[in-house]
């Protein structure tokens, strides 16, 4: 059979030469490559960061490439690393949609020799050198119980509509707000939990059901980006706006309708640009060797001091956003 | 058709020269992308699309769609998880119980469409649904994780050098292209693609034949769930999520008309390097992912035309 022959010379000629061919690993010019890795592409929270990230690689003169999987899929993130891995590059940034099916592929950067931090979301400890944390996951979960008690009222029943269950920050965040939960307001509830998998529309059905399934609802946490606008819009199409408060993590330019319009009161976050330049400020440093296990604090460009804890770099305590601020920002 | 009786490889051969083709060019130009490591790491990740990819070429060529296989493969790696970490079952237990109610699940497939004559299409896309649906139901969208290491073989691990995954992708391959060569009732599902009432009245079980074909497909559902399991050591309801088109790509760039009667497993196979030859060489190239959708895109739109083409001047000439 013809084909099966051209094949077979196919994969003789592929197989058979065993050079290194091609311009391998971290350049001969000697300029650092960091390789930055979302969770998936084309969602303004990692638009942001992308913004943030580039003017760090310009006042470093470090060459950036931002890229992410078209789904938010854990197995195409790792065939984009195991591909960084065969290219080279000096760091790899990553934000991994499951931190421990993440891990192995980590793990073989790491002996590689490249210098692997994830940001945005955590892997397994082992698997990475640093951590860059946007807030700590205790001050996000607090400050989010606490605007929904202003929103809500103390004794609130509230629901989550999360990013999909395997993301690790998501989950931290989570937990966070059920210890302070109980701690601060201990009237207040969470009734119930649903993924929304990075897809807005998946967020506003979701919610849509949540507001079916529990009439007493007084409260929704959209804990992403695209989690809040979904059930902002669910919410308003529901016509509960001020019976239902809806708040969470979101950027301004995405939730500015929603502010204006009253369903969402307050939200939270940190500035995804400023964690987008941090993480390229980190991984240069890893390079030079400024950032060590011992560092307790670095000096990043514009941000100035940032607090180092142990494997974890600190962009800072999150932000409040609202009518009288919303209109400050443009990402 | 009266394009594959002139000349019965032509399609696989321009499939094979697209396949030198692109990977001279990546070889040139893609850094890194010559390495043996980056060519056997082509073979892992082609391994589960590839699976599910052979009994859909045969499902294809018999002039059905099996819409369900990738949703299979989620609930059979839910199913996996939950049996192993309810500490129910020893995990090799736990992979077997999944490949076989995969195989069960293709089997009810193949009775709604072949005994109740629910046409594929509309029969495979309610399922998908049920599938996924009762996958994440199962499991509440939680992924399973922490099984054994000796588990992790099949899907990361190497025999005699190449990744494990190619000693049960290629043995799978050739037993169904040999299949739909030679065996009698791998030539009927030509007949029946070609025409169900002709072959039904020459005495082909028609029936027979498609309940064996969708159940072939569960079962390389339940596999490929085991093999991307063992891969990404993660059970999670979005295994396969949204691989459908993926599959259909393959076998439709192989060659196979979606209308049924022609199609071979060599030609998918080729297609599925060539993909896979284009997605590791964009990777290696830094291109940025949303060019790899386009690309395929555009490499199948390419195929159909000149396929149309092709018997448009035949039917003339």
């Amino acid at each position: 059979m013809r084909c099966i022959l051209l094949a077979a010379a196919a994969a003789v000629f592929l197989g058979g030469c065993a050079d290194d061919g091609g311009g391998l690993a971290a350049d001969s010019t000697g300029t650092v490559t960091v390789t930055v890795i979302t969770k998936i592409q084309g969602i303004e929270y990692f638009n942001a960061a992308e913004v943030g990230a580039r003017r760090a690689a310009e006042e470093l003169g470090v060459e950036l490439v931002f890229d992410g999987p078209t789904e938010n899929k854990v197995d195409r993130q790792i065939e984009m690393i195991d591909g960084w891995i065969t290219r080279g590059c000096d760091v790899l940034a990553v934000s991994p949609n499951d931190p421990v099916a993440i891990a192995p592929v980590l793990r073989k950067a790491l002996a590689h020799g490249i210098h692997v931090i994830t940001w945005d979301a955590d892997a397994e400890p082992d698997a990475r050198e640093f951590f860059v944390n946007q807030a700590s996951i205790d001050a996000i979960g607090v400050a989010l119980v606490d605007v929904m008690a202003e929103l809500a009222g103390p004794s609130a029943k509230t629901a989550i509509v999360t990013g999909s269950m395997t993301a690790a920050n998501q989950n931290a965040w989570m937990d966070a707000m059920r210890a302070y939960m109980p701690k601060a307001f201990p009237q207040m509830s969470i009734v119930d939990v649903k993924p929304s998998e990075e897809d807005q529309q998946l967020a506003f059905r979701v919610t849509q059901d949540l507001l079916k399934a529990y009439p007493e609802l007084d409260g929704v946490f959209g804990i992403t980006s695209v989690a809040l606008p979904g059930a902002a819009d669910a919410v308003r199409q529901a016509g509960k706006t001020g019976r239902v408060a809806v708040t969470g993590l979101s950027t301004p330019g995405t939730m500015r309708e929603w502010v204006r319009d009253g369903t969402v009161g307050t939200f939270v976050l940190w500035n995804p640009v400023d964690l987008g330049y941090l993480t390229v400020y980190a991984g240069r440093m890893l390079v030079d060797g400024t950032l060590t296990p011992e560092t307790t604090e670095i000096q990043a460009g514009e941000l100035g001091t940032i607090e180092v804890c142990g494997d974890e770099v600190l962009l800072g305590p999150p932000m409040r956003f609202d009518a009288s601020n919303i209109d400050e920002f443009d990402f | 058709m009266r394009g594959t009786a002139l000349l019965p490889f032509r399609k696989e051969l321009v499939l094979g020269a697209l396949l030198a083709l692109l990977s001279a060019v990546m070889w040139r130009f893609a850094p890194g992308f010559s390495k043996p490591s980056s060519l056997l790491g082509m073979t892992r990740y082609m391994a589960e699309v590839g699976l599910l990819a052979l009994p859909m070429t045969a499902i294809i060529i018999s002039g059905g769609i099996d819409l369900s296989s990738a949703s299979i493969m989620g609930l059979c790696a839910v199913l996996l998880g939950v049996l192993w970490q309810g500490a129910l079952l020893p995990v090799w237990a736990a992979c077997t119980v999944a490949v076989a109610v995969g195989g069960l699940l293709g089997l009810s497939n193949g009775l709604v469409i072949s005994r109740l004559g629910v046409p594929p299409l509309i029969a495979t896309l309610a399922t998908m649904a049920v599938f996924r649906g009762a996958a994440l139901g199962i499991s509440k969208a939680n992924p399973v994780h922490g099984f054994p290491e000796g588990f992790f073989f099949i899907g990361q691990g190497q025999a005699a050098g190449l990744p494990f995954q190619v000693w049960i992708l290629v043995p799978a391959s050739v037993f169904a292209g040999l299949y739909l060569w030679r065996a009698r009732g791998g030539r009927s599902v030509y007949a029946i693609g070609a025409n169900e009432a002709a072959a039904a009245f020459s005495g082909i079980p028609v029936p027979r034949v498609k309940m064996l074909l969708y159940g072939a497909s569960g079962l390389a559902g339940g596999l490929a769930a085991v093999v991307y399991v063992s891969r990404v050591s993660t059970a999670k309801a979005d295994a396969g999520l949204d691989w459908e088109l993926d599959v259909i790509t393959a076998v439709v760039l192989g060659g196979a008309s979606i209308t049924g009667g022609t199609g071979r497993i060599a030609g998918t196979i080729l297609a599925l390097l060539i993909i896979q030859v284009l997605r590791t060489g964009m990777n290696l190239l830094a291109l940025r992912s949303a060019w790899q959708l386009i690309a395929v895109g555009a490499i199948l739109a390419a195929s159909v035309l000149v396929d149309r083409l092709r018997l448009r001047g035949a039917a003339a000439g």
